[in-house]
Parts: C-alpha cells; sequence; structure tokens
C-alpha cells in the first residue's frame, strides 16, 4: 500500500468514524461558506438589482443631434443597436412640435408610447397610455387649461406654412393648416414639464406635419454602471454620425453613489462575516485538535516528526473546509436568492464559479484556522500525554 | 557490546533527583523487569529508554549510539526504528481499525503493508477481529493489538509499560505468554512492572527505590 494511500485512509477514517465531532467541525465552515458566498452572490447581484429598481427613476442616457438638426430613424437605430440587447431596458424617440388648440400654442410630443412606458416607469396616467391610433395622452397642466378629461376630443392644428414674421402678415395670409382630432385617453401626472405636452404616436404626428423620419432627441433606459454608461456615451457619439450620446447625470450619479454605498456595505459585512468565520472555523478546530492532544502524544511516540502530524492534521482540515465549501456554495446561493427574493423581489443569478472561489476560500480559511492549533498541538510531549498528565 | 546501557544516569527535576546515577546493561534478546514502587523512577527509566526524555547526567548508549546527545528530530528517528513500545493504556487511535492502527506504526516507519499487518494481528490471535474499531475490543485485545503494532516494524527493543496493569489475569496470563514468545524469537523484552507476577517470569529483574538501582535478581527458574 502506498503512504498516500493510507494517509488518505487515515484522515477519510477521522472524518467518517468521528461524525459527531466532525459534524460540528463541518456545520461550522459550512454555515460560514453559506454566508460568505450569500454575500458575495448579493455583492455581484447588487448593481444589476439596484439597476432594475434604478431604472425605475427614468432614462439614463439621451441621444440629441450633434448638429443642431433633427436625428432619423436609422441614425438613431445605428447608435441603439451599439447598446447590448440584454442591457436596454427602454428607448424611445421624441420629436417636438408648436401646433394649436383652439388657437392656443401649445406643444405636441411624438413618442413610441411602448418605449416611453419603458423608460419613464414613473409617469402617472390617470386612464390609459394610447394604443390606438388618433389617441392623446394630455399632460396634466395642459389637460386643465383646455379643460380636457379622459374621453374628450381634441383638435390638434398645425400650420404646414412658415411661421408668419408680422401680425399684419398672420392676418392676412392665407392659412394652410392640417387639424386632426384626437381622443383623450390619458391625463399624465408626472410633476416635471411633460405636463405641458400633448403626447400622440409618431405616426399621427407624420399624419399631421406632413414630416417622417425626423426626431429630436431619445430617451434611453439602460441597465449598466456609470462606467459602462460612459463608455457607450463615448462610442455611440464617436462612431454615429449626427448622434450625440449624453449621460443623465442626475440618474446615473445618484444611481452610482448607492450602488457604491451598498457594495461597500455588502463588502464590509463580508469581510466582517469571513473573519468571524476565520474565528469560529479556529476555534472549533483548536477544540478538535487539543482533545486529540494524546493521539498527538501517541503519533509521536511511535515516531511521527512534527511536519508529518502538520500534514495530517491539515489534511484533515483543508479536506472538512473543502466539503464545508461546497455545501456552502450550494446553500449560500439559496441564501442569495432568499434574501434576492425578500428584499427585491426578483431570482438572483447562478455563477458557477462561485462554487469553485467558495471551496478554495473555506480550503484557505479552514487551513490558516488549523496551522495555529496543529502546529501548538505538535509541542506536545509525548511521555507526558500518555501518562495522562 | 550490550545492546543497552546505562551509564551514571540522573535525571533532576530541580531538587528532585527521579534517577540517580543509574548504571544498567541490557543484552540483545535479554528479558529485562524493572520494578518498583510507584515514584520510583521507573517511568522516568522507560522515557529515557524509550528516547521520550533525556537524562540530565550519564550516558545511555543504544546500540552503539549515545542517545543522550542527541536531537529530538533524531530521537524521533531512533524510536521509530529501535523501539516498539506497548502501553498500560493501549493508546490505540479510536476511529481506526484493529489493523490500520498496527498500518499506523508501519505508516511512520516505512510503508504500510495491510498483509504484514493482518499477520501481525493473526500472531497475537486477533486477525478476525482485524477490522474491528478498539472500542469493540476487550481490555485484553486492544493490549494484544498494541503489542502488534509495537512487534510490526521488528525493533530492537520492546519497551512495555504496565503491560498487564489493565487486564485480568485470564489476558495477563495471554500477554505474558505473548512476551515468553517473542522472547524466544530472540526479541529484547524490558518490561516496566509493579506487579510481582509479572517480574518474576522475566529473566532478570531490577529494582528501583527513590531513582536508584537497589537490587538487581536473576531468576533462577526462567523458563523459555
Amino acid at each position: 500500500m502506498k503512504k498516500q494511500t493510507m494517509f488518505l485512509r487515515m484522515i477519510t477514517a477521522s472524518l467518517l468514524r468521528r461524525r459527531s465531532r466532525m459534524l460540528v467541525a463541518l456545520l461550522a465552515i459550512a454555515v460560514g461558506a453559506t454566508i460568505l458566498s450569500g454575500l458575495v452572490t448579493i455583492y455581484y447581484d447588487v448593481p444589476r438589482q439596484m439597476g432594475e429598481q434604478f431604472r425605475s427613476y427614468g432614462a439614463n442616457m439621451i441621444f440629441t443631434s450633434s448638429n443642431g438638426g433633427t436625428l432619423s430613424e436609422e441614425a438613431l437605430n445605428q447608435a441603439k443597436e451599439q447598446i447590448k440587447e440584454n442591457q436596454l431596458v427602454g428607448f424611445a424617440p421624441y420629436r417636438y412640435e408648436n401646433i394649436t388648440v383652439n388657437e392656443r400654442p401649445m406643444m405636441a410630443a411624438a413618442t413610441d408610447f411602448d418605449g416611453a412606458a419603458k423608460t419613464s416607469p414613473y409617469w402617472r396616467i390617470d386612464g390609459s397610455w394610447p394604443s390606438q391610433p388618433g389617441e392623446a395622452l394630455v399632460g396634466k397642466e395642459t389637460a386643465q387649461t383646455l379643460a380636457l378629461n379622459t374621453g374628450d376630443k381634441v383638435t390638434l392644428t398645425f400650420d404646414l406654412d412658415k411661421k408668419p414674421a408680422t401680425a399684419d402678415e398672420a392676418a392676412n395670409a392665407e392659412r394652410n393648416q392640417n387639424n386632426r382630432e384626437f381622443s383623450v385617453v390619458g391625463i399624465l401626472d408626472t410633476g416635471g414639464n411633460e405636463e405641458k405636452y400633448i403626447f400622440i404616436s409618431t405616426e399621427d404626428m407624420e399624419g399631421l406635419t406632413g414630416k417622417s423620419d425626423s426626431f429630436d432627441m431619445a430617451e434611453l433606459s439602460v441597465s449598466a454602471s456609470q462606467n459602462e454608461l460612459k463608455s457607450y456615451a463615448d462610442s455611440i457619439s464617436k462612431k454615429t454620425d449626427g448622434v450625440s450620446a449624453r449621460l443623465v447625470k442626475r440618474v446615473t450619479q445618484s444611481e452610482n453613489t448607492v450602488l457604491s454605498k451598498l457594495q461597500a456595505l455588502v463588502l464590509l459585512v463580508t469581510v466582517i462575516v469571513l473573519l468571524l468565520t476565520m474565528i469560529c472555523v479556529a476555534t472549533t478546530m483548536m477544540a478538535v485538535v487539543t482533545e486529540r492532544r494524546k493521539e498527538v502524544g501517541l503519533r509521536k511516540a511511535l515516531g511521527a516528526s512534527n511536519r508529518s502530524i502538520i500534514v495530517e492534521f491539515m489534511g484533515e482540515g483543508l479536506l472538512l473546509g473543502g466539503i464545508g465549501g461546497l455545501l456552502g456554495s450550494l446553500c449560500g446561493f439559496i441564501f442569495a436568492q432568499a434574501v434576492s427574493m425578500n428584499v427585491f423581489n426578483s431570482s438572483i443569478q447562478f455563477h458557477w464559479l462561485l462554487i469553485p472561489v467558495t471551496v478554495l476560500v473555506s480550503v484557505l480559511v479552514t487551513g490558516l484556522s488549523c496551522l495555529l492549533p496543529v502546529r501548538s498541538a505538535t509541542d506536545v510531549d509525548p511521555a507526558l500525554v500518555l501518562k495522562g498528565e | 557490546m550490550s545492546l543497552l546501557e546505562l551509564k551514571n544516569v540522573s535525571k533532576i527535576y530541580g531538587p528532585l533527583k527521579a534517577l540517580d546515577n543509574v548504571n544498567l546493561q541490557v543484552e540483545n534478546g535479554e528479558w529485562l523487569a524493572i520494578m518498583g514502587p510507584s515514584g520510583s523512577g521507573k517511568s522516568t527509566m522507560m522515557n529515557i529508554i524509550g528516547c521520550m526524555d533525556k537524562p540530565s547526567l550519564g550516558e545511555v548508549i543504544l546500540d552503539g549510539v549515545d542517545i543522550a546527545k542527541e536531537s529530538g528530530k533524531k530521537l524521533t528517528e531512533i524510536r521509530r526504528d529501535k523501539i516498539g513500545l506497548i502501553f498500560q493504556q493501549f493508546h490505540l487511535v479510536n476511529y481506526l481499525t484493529a489493523v490500520e492502527n498496527v498500518m499506523v506504526s508501519q505508516y511512520y516507519h516505512s510503508m504500510p503493508d495491510e498483509k504484514e499487518a493482518l499477520e501481525a494481528l493473526e500472531r497475537v490471535g486477533l486477525k478476525d477481529r482485524a477490522k474491528h474499531l478498539p472500542s469493540q475490543l476487550s481490555g485484553g485485545e486492544q493490549q494484544r493489538v498494541c503489542i502488534a503494532r509495537a512487534l510490526i516494524n521488528h525493533p530492537e527493543i520492546v519497551l512495555a509499560d504496565e503491560p498487564t496493569g489493565n487486564l485480568d489475569e485470564a489476558n495477563e496470563n495471554i500477554v505474558i505468554d505473548l512476551f515468553r514468545q517473542l522472547h524466544r524469537e530472540g526479541t529484547t523484552l524490558i518490561v516496566v512492572t509493579h506487579d510481582p507476577e509479572v517480574a518474576e517470569v522475566a529473566q532478570r529483574t531490577v529494582v528501583l527505590e527513590h531513582g536508584r538501582l537497589v537490587k538487581e535478581i536473576m531468576n533462577e527458574s526462567f523458563e523459555t
């Protein structure tokens, strides 16, 4: 029989035949590894989870024209496609036009309502989002000015000609106007400038103005870190003719600040847990080794060198650390999943890499924890221990 | 040349002399009993002969080497290669089977060999108990496993400390018979005991009192 085989036979016998003792040590390691693995999972998943939460604060990137003109659909698509599909939460292009309602000057905004619902989830709508041609969403302020309610009809008028320079000119000129009637399906309440607009679909705007493929800006909601967003913005501005991408700093910076603080907190907790785990495992291993002082004395009496005793005890410790780490990485995922479901109300992604990392950390922590008690155990005087002194 | 020679050996703990100028020679193949009351220095002497302690003064020549001058590491090597230890409390590793306990001694000495370990257990009449844990063995059986473990590496000296101290009469007789068998095969035996019945089956008995060798008795009726 090879020495290695006997070595393995001894350490496995120690683990399997001293079950109650070893279960306590294994439990200490597995609990530590569970919390550690769970917290690391949360640490890495917090940006994604929080990112999703932050998307409810609205768009964090906008596209505008880099040359002061308008943006074509092709240019917008080209710019949009540079963002990874799984990171793009919403995309809403906007076109603004001066219109009149009963001779009152107003602003109409055309957008893709599906996209707007994603980029501006905080919009409160009394009624519903427009879903058919001829439906409009009216800002609260405008609705009050025009005394409009959900279900009312409103006629939007667009001057097809160039705006008259003087009042006389305007009075004398034959007006070339386009009128369209819209049903008010919702009143928009945001607390912001949006309340001044009348929102219609881009198709309706094309019909009203006779102009197509022309946008003033686009809002995007992207689930990414501030650095990633910056890199996207730089790349899009550089690679796409006529498009300038900018970050909505109010959103991205506060997101970044909150995320950094949250991650720092989780990291701090992880480090404290790691230290507590080390203390816990070290204490357990110290107790395990101390109660085996007589065995250490016997092995020394039989001719074991200090090195071989350290190797045997470390072998046991490392095997225990490996098993505990493996259990901990699986339980850690369940722990992280439970935390995520309760806090963020969404499931967490399983990181396969976390299994070897947790096992490795557990093995290292257990190894370090064992080292001190094992080294002190080698100072045992076999003659005294075997005499029971 | 004697296999073991103690020359003017003293072990001093502060004001106490555990061993006081002891001189002793043990020949190859001899069966020696060391007797004495509690506190007479028997254990100190066993520890020194067993390379688990060093004398304060004097020389301990084992197989031509003065072990009193050797380092702790070298003493471990000598103990591993030349000495087989039998304890009163048996001291078996409680989570290893009988055969594994014997193999532990092989593991530290050279190479574990299960077949050879089983043969050693067969020699002490325990082959059928080889796969049992110490907790499943009686005191006598545990002591026989301890003897098998002490013999497995063919040591120059088998050193037994109160080997029958925890055994009933039947098991005591089994152990003494095993010692007789070992002696016949040429093994050098040093048995530390306070039991006159165990001492009188040895070839020679030395008596320790207050750390001094006070008497040496040759067993005229010694049977091999």
